[in-house]
């Protein structure tokens, strides 16, 4: 039994190692890769992805999925953006309106996963297909901008030399792991996940669980697209479409959550998070082809699910 | 004399790591004859057929079918020496209608298609020969479990089977289809099939059978001429078995003033009209076989299934239950009979699962009081003696005995008054289960809760209860009171099932 504690104690540190690794591999190919400049643009790169990643983190816990993150982004980015600019709502509203309506979408998730008993990764794929579909209506499929430079402040803006959305993730990481270890909550999300029969037995309202976490993986989503829509500065329906959700899913994972349910640390998917940031950053600096970018970021998926998988495995023998 | 048996089992034998489920069980089976074997819960019976299947080789032992001696059968051995079972649970697909499961894996073919008019012909031929009107083209959906059950029989005859097993086959049928049922079985007998029939329902190998195997605890016991033997033997054999087990005494506790649990005419989840009541301080035990409608009985109690119609009272309220949680903060708990699935959450840690059910009780807007918890763990660690280096530990770490300890641990924290063991000791140690028997009597004894106790263990059922409710197939059979405990009264009422099936 001790052996295996220390090879467990290895395994939840194994993440953070290949993230060491690998920031070594790109500072030696490109030395420009370790400057703070470029560490603070990577951290902001991946801002979205992580603040996203506290709900995703949250469902895939339960062992559920989220399929709707991208598509919650692209809404939120038009109607914040459609009360901005076309309705000239204060700033502060539209946000405020944006994040509800993301969280509703959400709240629509956990209707059908838990009421209607529809498998997460399709009832979260018909909400992501039909909030599209709704976001182009309302745009016209035309990009909506000139915000109040106010607004641009949450995406652009500095504390400092730290961007803005980097301290908006933090925030996010550090209000997950306080979810997940300080509050009820969070010890229902490992036992829903772990075995939801025990979990209903031991008094446990799954139901109540399950639109909780979808509703919290709405809003999360949601302002990971206000961040987007600032940071950008122009409302764009396509701005969380091409797969959004599954670079998040890739973070989480590749974090240490496993895909089955109940296993899973914050802290893993932040090191997920700066992995993913750290991948994508580099081979930027490295000319990497865009299209091998592609490539590589679907091995990175198939290795940390399979790593899981084979974990899996191993427990049920 | 061997050519007069079709089926011969020899001394079989059947080891599992740790447990040996046959010792030498020795059967013989007439042609033309309907050979019953009987014997309790986990007497071995579907081990034994299962070894006639091929599903399970036997560690020794000889297996003789039509003067072919076998060490061992495999399931496709078994079919062509003609040997069918028929399951509880039917093989079939229901979407395809009765002639094509007739024919299932071996379709009549006309060259690359199948031909459904020729399956069409021999199915209504084969369901012509053993009188059962079912329409060839019928959907399997469509057809009643009874139908569904004849063209498994008839699927075994129209591959020439001469040895058919029958594995409880009354147990889903409604009396007018065990009925027909019978009438087949007796026409197959009629016509030389040989038929080893299986069930609890000790009126039913009266009326069939023509001897009977009777065995206990994977040993074989005694055969029977059926017709000269009463029911009163019978019972007696199945159940004869010494009692050695001690347990840990009690004093007297009963509190007879204070009811805490009382059923009036509970119906529903599978139960009719169940009456009891458990008093505080008191351990009632709950009998009856694997079905009878127990675990279905603690599922209302504890608001895991809904009740049809009758009234709980519980500490003179009467409570209906939606949700366990409601149960719980009633005061009711359920210890599950299947650890590993229902009760312990195996990936989470001791402290975690002692906590689960009171982490909403102490914690202010939804953060928890960390103190608390470690105090609470801390102190279920020592009063239950759950052995373990560190409450971190994860439960999956612990042995059957301590994770039965966690689970109680949880209700004790959780201030349950009524506790439901659903099989309280299954898959424990001997020396483990003698330390969950003392926790349980100290719950009567010193703490004052109450037990509903469910145990397929005759021996714990009357090693433990105060009095006895045995229930089969859903009614009521028998109460006994301490002084009338004895094996056979219990058996008796375990299988004294009349059902009447309201049509």
């Amino acid at each position: 039994m001790k052996e295996n504690k220390i090879v467990n104690q290895l395994k939840s540190q194994a993440i953070w190692i290949v993230l060491v690794a690998l920031v070594i591999v790109f500072t030696i190919a490109n030395p420009r890769f370790i400057s703070p400049s470029n560490l603070l643009t990577l951290l902001r790169q991946v801002s979205m992805y992580g603040i996203a990643s506290i709900g995703m983190t949250f469902v895939i816990l339960l062992g559920d999925i989220d399929l709707s993150t991208g598509t919650i982004i692209s809404f939120v980015n038009i109607i914040c953006a459609y009360m901005m600019v076309n309705m000239g709502l204060n700033p502060v509203i539209a946000v405020i309106i944006s994040l509800i309506a993301a969280t509703l979408i959400g709240v629509l998730n956990g209707f059908m996963v838990s009421t209607i008993g529809i498998p997460a990764i399709i009832a979260t794929y018909a909400t992501q297909t039909a909030f599209y579909g709704l976001a182009l209506i309302i745009c016209g499929g035309m990009p909506i901008s000139g915000f109040s430079k106010g607004f641009a402040v949450i995406g652009q803006g500095y504390v400092g030399i730290v961007p803005i959305p980097v301290i908006i993730m933090a925030i996010c990481f550090i209000i997950g792991a306080f979810i997940l270890n300080k509050t009820y909550f969070g010890r229902y999300f490992y036992a829903v996940g772990g075995n939801v029969e025990a979990a209903k037995l031991s008094g446990i309202r799954v139901s109540r669980i399950k639109y909780l976490v979808f509703a919290i993986s709405g809003f999360f989503a949601g302002l990971a697209g206000i961040v987007m829509l600032s940071r950008t500065a122009s409302g764009n329906a396509s701005s969380g479409a091409d797969g959004f959700e599954f670079e998040v899913i890739t973070c989480v994972v590749l974090g240490g959550v496993s895909v089955t349910g109940g296993v899973g640390r914050m802290s893993g998917v932040v090191a997920g998070t700066f992995i993913i940031g750290a991948l994508k950053n580099g081979m930027v600096l490295m000319n990497v082809n865009s299209y091998v970018q592609k490539i590589v970021m679907g091995v990175v998926l198939a290795i940390a699910v399979g790593f899981d998988c084979m974990q899996n495995k191993k427990r049920s023998n | 004399m061997s050519e007069e048996y079709v089926l011969q089992l020899q001394h079989i034998r059947k080891e599992y790591p740790g447990v040996v489920a046959l010792k030498d069980v020795t059967l013989e089976l007439k042609k033309g004859e309907i050979l019953a074997l009987i014997g309790e819960n986990g007497a071995g019976k579907s081990t034994l057929i299962k070894c006639c299947s091929g599903a399970v080789i036997p560690t020794s032992g000889k297996i003789i079918v039509n003067n072919k001696e076998f060490t061992s059968m495999t399931p496709q051995l078994a079919a062509e020496n003609g040997i069918a079972i028929i399951y509880q649970e039917f093989n079939n697909v229901k979407e395809l209608s009765a002639a094509e499961n007739l024919f299932l894996g071996r379709p009549i073919r006309k060259g690359i298609v199948v031909d459904k008019a020729a399956m069409e012909k021999e199915a209504a031929k084969a369901f012509e020969r053993l009188h059962i009107k079912i329409n060839p083209k019928a959907l399997m959906k469509d057809l009643t479990v009874g139908y569904q059950q004849m063209v498994e029989i008839a699927k075994a005859i129209q591959q020439n089977a001469n040895i058919l097993i029958m594995d409880e086959p009354s147990a889903p049928l409604t009396s007018a289809e065990v009925e027909s049922m019978f009438e087949v079985v007796e026409q197959l007998r009629a016509e030389g099939v040989s038929i080893i029939y299986i069930s609890h329902r000790l009126d039913e190998i009266y009326r069939l059978s023509d001897r009977i195997v009777v065995i206990r605890d994977g040993e074989y016991v005694k055969t029977l001429i059926t017709e000269k033997s009463h029911v009163q033997e019978l019972i007696q054999l199945m159940v004869g078995r010494e009692l050695t087990q001690t347990y840990p005494p009690r004093g007297d506790c009963i509190d007879k003033n204070e009811v805490f649990l009382e059923l009036k005419n509970v119906t529903g989840n599978g139960d009719k009209n169940i009456n009891l009541k458990v008093h505080k301080g008191e351990i009632l035990g709950l009998g009856g076989l694997v079905g009878a409608g127990r675990t279905e009985l603690a599922e209302m109690i504890f608001g895991a299934a809904r009740k049809e119609s009758g009234q709980m009272i519980f500490k003179g309220k009467e409570i209906n239950p939606k949700s366990p949680r409601e149960a719980i903060d009633l005061g009711v708990a359920l210890v599950p009979e299947d650890r590993k699935r229902h009760g312990a959450m195996l990936g989470i840690s001791i402290k975690n699962n002692i906590n689960m059910p009171i982490y909403e009780r102490n914690s202010t807007l939804s953060v928890i009081d960390s103190k608390k918890e470690w105090e609470i763990a801390e102190k279920y660690e020592k009063n239950m003696a759950i052995k373990t280096p560190s409450l971190n530990q994860l439960v999956k770490n612990l042995s059957g005995g301590n994770q039965q300890k966690v689970i109680l641990g949880r209700w004790l924290a959780a201030d349950s008054e009524l506790i439901i063991f659903d099989e309280p000791t299954r898959g424990i140690d001997v020396g483990a289960k003698y330390e969950i028997y003392k926790l349980m009597n100290d719950l009567v004894e010193k703490e004052g809760k109450a037990i509903l106790m469910i145990s397929s263990e005759m021996e714990e059922l009357m090693g433990m209860s105060d009095r006895i409710v045995v229930l089969a197939e859903g009614n009521q059979t028998g109460e006994l009171q301490k002084e009338e405990f004895s094996q056979e009264t219990i058996m008796a009422f375990a299988s004294a099932a009349k059902v009447e099936e309201v049509e």
